[in-house]
């Protein structure tokens, strides 16, 4: 891994309201609704994971969020992806089920993944190229996702965007969490 | 003798790699074997544990070479850590010794070795590294 496939650390700040559909109404027009929600956790030695090529806890929090949103893979709009070094957005592509394992290299390469592809990932940039405010970047993402789904991404927007998701991992795995959103 | 009433943890570890015994825990009720050694079991939390031999000699699993390293290793860079499977799955990271890192290749055959260091930023346990078999 070189100095080009790691985000970098920088200073930032992000904040959402988060609320109930009732209470969102005193606020906006044009809420998101957060359908789906799972997090989970493995340990931090990577030496004692299942795998090297897999994040677990991605797969389990997806797994869970994809359930109780009723969504599946090939639903989703965009997606929000922690690329904190170049390998972990190879590795969540897998994870999240947007591709089969050892495929999301060749996802890349044939633009699907690009601002007018099949699956939308990180208009905002992501880690790699926004930055990696480290406690920001969750909340960040999820900015983003609202901004894509109400229409206000403005040159970076995803047209017609309806459902989407974000990823967030902590501890180089040892941490999960996916979100899936969708507008009114 | 002694093996049976040292404590399961990592400073044990350390002990007996000193007097050249690469050790690990097994659970007496589910036998998980557990490496490094923990005073749980990982799998059915029991505490009914006792200590096992390993064979010190293992494969590498993956390795990366450090080149802006942390500043008591300084030193030493550039080097490698990997991860090294033993037997039965168990595993362990640490420093690979005595081998450039062009000739370093994942599957090859390494064996567990203490260390010496001069540091006073590290406990007095002693330290490990991974050497060519």
């Amino acid at each position: 891994m070189k100095l080009y496939d790691c985000s970098l650390i920088t200073d930032g700040a992000s904040c959402i309201i988060l609320t109930s559909p009732d209470i969102a109404k005193n606020f906006t027009d044009s809420p998101v609704h957060i359908i789906g929600s799972g997090i989970a956790s493995d340990t931090i030695g990577l030496y004692e994971r299942d795998s090297l090529t897999s994040i677990k806890a991605a797969k389990l929090a997806s797994k869970e969020a994809y359930k109780m949103s009723g969504v599946k893979p090939k639903d989703l709009d965009l997606a929000e992806i922690h690329d904190c070094f170049t390998i972990a957005e190879l590795l969540a592509y897998e994870d999240l089920g947007f591709c089969k394992p050892g495929k999301s290299g060749i996802m890349i390469q044939d633009g699907e993944t690009t601002l007018d592809g099949r699956l939308p990932v990180n208009p905002s940039g992501g880690l790699k190229s926004k930055g990696h405010p480290v406690g920001a970047t969750g909340t960040a993402q999820a900015y983003e996702m609202y901004l894509q789904l109400t229409g206000q991404a403005e040159n970076r927007q995803v047209i017609g965007a309806k459902i989407g998701l974000t990823h967030n991992v902590g501890g180089s795995g040892a941490t999960a969490s996916v979100h899936i959103y969708r507008r009114d | 003798m002694m093996n049976e009433t040292m404590p399961f943890t990592v400073s044990s570890f350390y002990t007996f790699l000193k007097q050249k015994k690469f050790m690990a825990v097994k659970c007496n009720e589910c036998k998980t074997k557990i490496l490094p050694p923990k005073p749980m079991c990982t799998n059915c939390l029991s505490t009914n544990l006792k200590w096992i031999k390993v064979n010190d000699a293992g494969k590498l699993l993956s390795y990366t070479v450090i080149h802006v390293a942390p500043e008591q290793f300084q030193s030493m860079a550039p080097y490698c850590v990997g991860i090294v499977e033993f037997e039965d799955g168990l595993r362990l990271p640490g420093m690979i010794c005595d081998i450039s890192p062009e000739k370093i290749k994942i599957g090859m055959r390494l064996k567990i070795d203490t260390i010496s260091i001069d540091s006073s930023q590290w406990p007095p346990w002693g330290r490990y590294c991974f050497r060519p078999v």
